[in-house]
């Protein structure tokens, strides 16, 4: 019995030595050094231990202005995108022909570069001397005035950083999710149908809840990926996000780590660690939603 | 509610990629038939020989290519399944996992809408009376997974029948049973039906099942209807060669023979006096409970070993013109207690010898005598 657990352990050895090594000890360290006041990577000193971090993050415009735009991207886009993706799945999976070819149309964007999409994206949108952007276009073709959306107001930049990352994320969740549907044996849609059961009411009394555990796995990884958004906002309007108030929380953490002549590593942990916090709540609030409304076979 | 099927055929289109000639698949083919009110029917056949197609024609899963359906005097030919009123039981029963005993057999009553809306009372009793009938009491917090085989099949049958179907239709509803909750199981069937009077259809492969509880039987083969009468009738009297050899277990012994002038010769033996039926080759089919031991018997066969059984005996033989390689007779055991040696002689019962075309496989009739 003994030797048997100790052979475990030294099974599992590899693994917790990496995990420790890259995981668990930086993981220590940040929390570390968010309670040390000012300190300096390059002469391993501090001032002081205290909060004193965490109050000036988050008393910081940039910071607050961060963590706005995080949460507007997270509460439109993780909602908008899986709700789209669900609805194109459900399209998908209820039309024969041309299926594999919308497939692979939809699934384009997930293996496209994340920059070579900015930049297409700066053709529909960018306002340059030469041309409006093709959006701007269209809009006026409706008799609409032309918008800045890359340089200008605040809605019009958000508007733009919620469209790229919908779609970007969509492909992802419409492969998850016309697997899942594949999934549902047809025979529950036949015996509902020999009941009567209208089409609405088939799709949610017997679709979702068969495809739950896809559909709240996608949920969660959406929560967690669009709370760490960053290169999405690089993309579009450049490196300088705080001029461009397009910052989110992962963009504030690199600037102090990397900006200014060394950074502030200090402020950069006590900011990783709030989001970190942010994260594991809302990742805890959606295992409890789940456990009433989601069904594993 | 009387069933009638006129002519009722279904095609599948072929498959098979283009300029490739590829026939159509011909599922069920020309299928006219009166189910009487209140009977339980069994449709056999092996697998692939239409019987499940025609289910989900009467159920209205499938439209029919060609022939009409009627439920009574109303034509429901065109009609989807809800407006036909019918329950269906689906092989694997088809019950949905996320949704306890009750919330599974309450479903198809959520769904009536207008006049036919229930209050949640109503429903409530519905479902305790649908469940109390198929003795699920007791068990309607549980989930499906949480539940046997059997009693699965009864939420099954409990949801057909909750929103009262003029016509219960059961797909192979026991076989994914064993071997004893099957006899219980089909007991429960036959209970169930004769308690509510459905006119009630299920399909099998499975002779036994059929022949113990239905009151009709249809026999089927490649989509064509072989023969359809009481399973005792179809037994004794089967139309063809192929209804003879699908009933009875141990299946039926069949041997290469002749007849001329009125007698019917297996090898060299006259085994029978066959009146009536002119001289040409035949196929002879024995039922193994046609064989009598008997000294003075005509019919001698190979002795290969004795089966004991308790109640009778399986007698294994062989004969050289037999079509198996083994033939089967089962008999009394007191009649076994002079077998000895290498050859077993039988006396046949003319009633179990059933003559066959050597070619159609169509049945001959004869009269016996001796």
């Amino acid at each position: 019995m003994e030797n048997k657990s100790i052979k475990g352990w030294l099974y599992l050895l590899p693994a917790l030595l990496f995990l420790g090594a890259f995981m668990i000890y930086p993981l220590i360290d940040v929390f570390i050094y968010s309670f040390e006041e000012g300190y300096n990577s390059a002469s391993q000193t501090f001032y002081d231990i205290g909060g004193y971090n965490y109050s000036y993050v988050l008393h910081d415009a940039y910071f607050l202005q961060a963590l706005k735009n995080t949460f507007i991207l997270v509460v439109i886009t993780v909602p908008l995108s899986t709700g789209l993706a669900l609805l194109i799945s459900v399209a998908l999976s209820s039309i024969k022909p041309l299926r594999e070819l919308f497939q692979t149309i939809y699934f384009l964007p997930y293996v496209t570069n994340t920059l070579a999409v900015g930049l297409v994206f700066m053709i529909l949108f960018k306002k340059t001397p030469y041309s409006d952007g093709l959006v701007n276009l269209l809009i006026h073709c409706f008799g609409g005035s032309s918008v800045d959306f890359i340089d200008g107001p605040y809605w019009a930049k958000m508007f733009v950083l919620c469209f790229y990352t919908v779609w970007v994320v969509m492909p992802f969740k419409i492969l998850i999710l016309t697997s899942a549907l594949a999934g549902v044996n047809p025979v529950y849609y036949q015996a509902a149908s020999v009941d009567g059961t209208r089409r609405f009411r088939m799709f949610y009394k017997i679709t979702l809840p068969m495809i739950s555990p896809m559909l709240f796995y996608l949920v969660i990884t959406g929560f967690i990926g669009a709370f760490k958004a960053y290169s999405d906002a690089v993309a579009l309007f450049g490196t300088n996000l705080n001029a461009a108030g397009m910052n989110t929380i992962v963009g504030y953490v690199y600037d102090m780590l990397y900006r200014d002549s060394g950074g502030y590593p200090s402020y950069a942990s006590a900011a990783a660690i709030i989001l970190f916090v942010i994260v594991l709540t809302i990742t805890c609030i959606n295992l409890l939603v789940s456990k009433k409304h989601v069904h594993y076979q | 509610m009387k069933i009638t099927l006129s002519h009722l055929t279904k095609k599948f289109p072929a498959r098979g990629r283009k300029g490739k000639a590829a026939a159509e698949v011909v599922a069920v083919n020309d299928f006219t038939f009166e189910i009487p009110d209140g009977s339980l029917v069994g449709l056999l056949g092996p697998s692939g020989c239409g019987k499940s197609t025609t289910l989900n024609l009467i159920c209205g899963l499938q439209k029919p290519t060609e022939g009409q359906i009627f439920f009574g005097e109303e034509d429901v030919t065109t009609l989807s399944p809800q407006q036909r009123g019918v329950g269906m039981v689906f092989q694997n029963y088809a019950l949905y996992p996320h949704l306890n005993v009750e919330q599974n057999i309450r479903f198809p009553l959520e769904n009536l809408k207008g006049a036919e809306k229930l209050s949640k009372e109503e429903m409530r009793s519905r479902v305790e009376e649908a469940a109390s009938l198929v003795q699920l009491d007791g068990l309607l917090e549980r989930k499906p997974a949480e539940l046997s085989g059997g009693q699965q099949q009864r939420v099954a049958i409990a949801r057909a029948l909750v929103k009262l179907p003029r016509v219960l239709l059961l797909d192979e509803p026991l076989s994914n049973l064993d071997a004893r909750l099957r006899l219980q199981t089909r007991e429960e069937i036959r209970r169930i039906q004769k308690k509510t009077g459905i006119t009630t259809l299920f399909v099998t492969h499975d002779q036994d099942e059929a022949m113990s509880i239905s009151d009709l039987i249809v026999v089927m083969q490649e989509g064509v209807v072989q023969q359809i009468g009481k399973p005792q009738e179809v037994y004794d009297d089967p139309a063809n060669l192929f209804v003879a050899k699908f009933l009875g277990t141990p299946p039926i012994n069949l041997f290469t023979g002749t007849v001329k002038d009125g007698a019917l010769y297996i090898g060299e033996e006259t085994v029978l006096q066959v009146k009536g039926v002119p001289d040409q080759p035949v196929q002879v089919g024995i039922r193994p409970e046609g064989f009598l031991v008997s000294e003075t018997g005509t019919f001698t066969c190979a002795l290969s070993r004795p089966e004991v059984l308790g109640r009778d005996i399986s007698i294994l033989a062989s004969h050289p013109c037999s079509v198996n390689p083994n033939v089967r007779a089962i008999v009394d055991a007191e009649s076994c207690e002079h077998l000895s040696g290498d050859t077993v002689r039988f006396l046949l019962k003319s009633q179990k010898v059933l003559l066959f075309e050597q070619t159609t496989g169509s049945r001959i009739p004869f009269e016996s005598g001796r």
